[in-house]
């Protein structure tokens, strides 16, 4: 089998966001992370890969993105990952994103891609299931576990008001949420040493048409500030949820 | 023209999100001079499916077909965008929650039409279409054009809210969609929670974080929440401690949530924590810290020991209940 990871590169969690002019997002100081889900899919997908070696040959890493992901890119393949794309554009938007993924992986045949259920960034939790219907692959969102037993993929996925086991036929998408594996792999020394001779193939963008823009971004508005009471006085607290608030 | 509203049931009935999605489709509707159609897919009562035009539903589409027993998220898409073209809806509105993230990204692809994800209001503008979403967890906000002639919205949780429409009992239609091929998944097991208000359609939330030392302080949790009709919740360490359930964990890699009220005990209010809760219409934190970050985005706070605190505060709120 073979397992493709999509990764974004976004900024670290806990950044401060501002805009340059409303328009652009200032990168002066941000640090730039394997979005969370993403690093915990490929986690997976390694421990996966280390429990059946026999059954899961390859591990390859795909972003689209310019030349400043590659330190992301190459931080997945410390992690463990065999190999990496990058599709050499800015990732515009969703829809440009996955369709540029869907051009790639059709030519390339993978058994399992993992995708995350939304980036840190403009948070679409739209890329898995656009892939899935460009490539009319079968995708299973909310994935919380995935497991090989008796050479089949077993996958857990949670659905309003509880989960699912389900086995599911590859190939197929997985989007990924919490649960798919606990803590992310840290590199390690050798890894990051071999990460750097690892394969990383740059591929040139599909002509794509954007179906959708960002005009403007906006602040949120300041929160008034913070009514504060003290031990003794809770019952003041009390009296303004009831009385003004009317919560209860 | 039409803009379809696609009204997701748990067995047989709608839940409140299901209501708030007609009402700002409605209210999405009416600038535009649309009429909402809803379509609902399963097994619904006529009784409950009438309820769908208190909201705003002037006609409603029902599908069944057994190939839609197990949500496969192909098959859903195919059924959904089959309904599009039959009743010619230029925009189609889902719920930003697990169905609706897993159905309306297939959706767009499928009819080419944009999407915008976690809508937060009605459109800022029609023609050209500009809508306003959450980004970057929550800390900003992106006003976003759809390019395409259909388009496709999920609308954020708790961010318009419900509001009652003339009461006209909708037009209730079936209709048959043909599905072509078969879905890869089959179910080998399900795991419902049966019994307990979810997290994630609590209108009250009572979380607990770190400062509540250890699992055994969580009865003043359990008590207030009981006493609110609440459900509750905790901070990410909490269920990597294993002090409470995994299902229970809110911020950036947990549940997101937008509850009416949230009250946070011993949380310090981590910047991944309030992404998962700062769309909460009111928080109250409870924290010893006065320098805590979690006040920054409360409304109202007590500054003390939450062993001090919680007692006198379930006891007072009983007090008022019982008044
Ligand atoms: C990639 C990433 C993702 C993350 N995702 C999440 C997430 O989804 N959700 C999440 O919650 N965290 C998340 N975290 C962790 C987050 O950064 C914080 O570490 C975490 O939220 C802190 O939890 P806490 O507030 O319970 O504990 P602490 O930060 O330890 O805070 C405890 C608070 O309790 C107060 N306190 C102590 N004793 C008392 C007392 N007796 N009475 C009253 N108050 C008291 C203290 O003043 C303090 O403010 C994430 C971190 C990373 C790196
Ligand atoms: N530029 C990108 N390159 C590769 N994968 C991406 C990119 N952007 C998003 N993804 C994948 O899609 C997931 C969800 O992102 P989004 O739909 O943007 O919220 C991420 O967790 C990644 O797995």
């Amino acid at each position: 089998m073979k397992i493709l990871v999509c990764i974004s590169d976004v900024p670290d969690t806990t950044t401060k966001i501002k805009f340059a002019g409303n328009k652009e997002l200032d990168k002066a100081g941000i640090q730039w992370i394997i979005n969370p889900w993403d690093e915990l899919s490929l986690t997976r997908a390694i421990e996966l890969k280390e429990a059946h070696p026999d059954k899961i040959e390859n591990i390859t890493v795909i972003n689209v993105g310019t030349t400043a992901s590659e330190p992301t890119i190459r931080k997945a393949l410390a992690m463990g990952a065999d190999n990496a794309i990058r599709v050499d554009s800015e990732p515009k938007e969703a829809y440009f994103v996955a369709a540029q993924l869907a051009e790639v992986i059709k030519s390339k045949q993978f058994d399992i891609v993992f995708t995350g259920l939304d980036s840190a960034d403009y948070n679409g939790s739209t890329v898995g299931g656009m892939l899935a219907e460009l490539l009319d692959m079968t995708s299973v969102s909310a994935v919380s576990g995935i497991n090989i037993e008796d050479g089949k993929v077993i996958v857990s996925r949670e659905i309003d008001g509880g989960t699912q086991k389900l086995d599911v036929q590859t190939p197929f998408i997985a989007v990924v949420q919490k649960g798919i594996a606990i803590d992310p792999r840290i590199p390690a020394m050798r890894g990051i040493m071999m990460a750097r001779t690892k394969p990383l193939e740059v591929v040139a963008p599909a002509n794509i048409d954007n179906l959708t823009e960002i005009v403007e971004y906006e602040m949120p508005q300041p929160k008034g500030k913070c009514r504060k009471f003290t031990e003794e006085n809770v019952n003041e607290l009390v009296d303004v949820l009831h009385k003004e608030a009317k919560l209860i | 023209m039409t803009v379809l509203v696609y009204t997701e049931n748990r067995e047989g009935k709608f839940k409140k999100a299901t209501f708030e999605l007609l009402s700002y489709a409605e209210e999405l509707a009416k600038n535009i001079n649309a009429e909402v159609v809803a379509l609902s897919i399963g097994d619904v009562s006529p009784d409950e499916l009438n309820k769908l035009g208190n909201y705003g539903a002037k006609k409603v589409v029902t599908v069944k077909n057994d190939k839609l027993a197990l949500l496969d998220n192909k098959l859903y898409t195919a059924a959904i965008a089959e309904v599009v073209k039959k009743e010619n809806a230029k925009i189609v509105i889902l719920a930003d929650n697990l169905s609706g993230r897993a159905l309306a990204p297939r959706l767009s692809a499928k009819l080419k039409a944009g999407l915008v994800s976690g809508v937060v209001a009605v459109p800022n503008s029609y023609d050209p279409f500009v809508i306003k979403k959450k980004v970057f967890t929550g800390k900003a906000f992106a006003n976003v054009k759809i390019n395409s002639d259909i388009k496709v919205l999920t609308l954020s949780q708790n961010s318009f809210g419900i509001k009652e429409a003339s009461g006209n009992a909708p037009q209730i239609e079936a209709y048959n969609v043909e599905l072509a091929g078969e879905s890869n998944a089959k179910l080998v097991s399900v795991d419902m929670i049966t019994g307990k208000l979810l997290l994630t359609d609590a209108e009250i939330v009572v979380s607990g974080g770190r400062g509540m030392k250890g699992p055994e302080n969580w009865t003043m949790i359990e008590e207030l929440a009981e006493l609110l009709g609440a459900a509750t919740a905790c901070s990410r360490p909490v269920s990597d401690e294993g002090w409470r359930p995994h299902g229970e964990h809110v911020g950036q890699t947990g549940k997101i949530i937008a509850p009416t009220l949230y009250i946070a005990c011993g949380i310090s209010g981590a910047i991944q924590h309030v992404g998962g809760i700062s769309s909460s219409k009111v928080i109250v934190a409870i924290n010893k810290d006065p320098d805590a970050p979690i006040f920054e985005v409360a409304d109202y706070g007590v500054v003390g020991d939450f062993q001090k605190i919680l007692p006198q505060f379930t006891q007072l709120i009983k007090d008022v209940k019982n008044s």
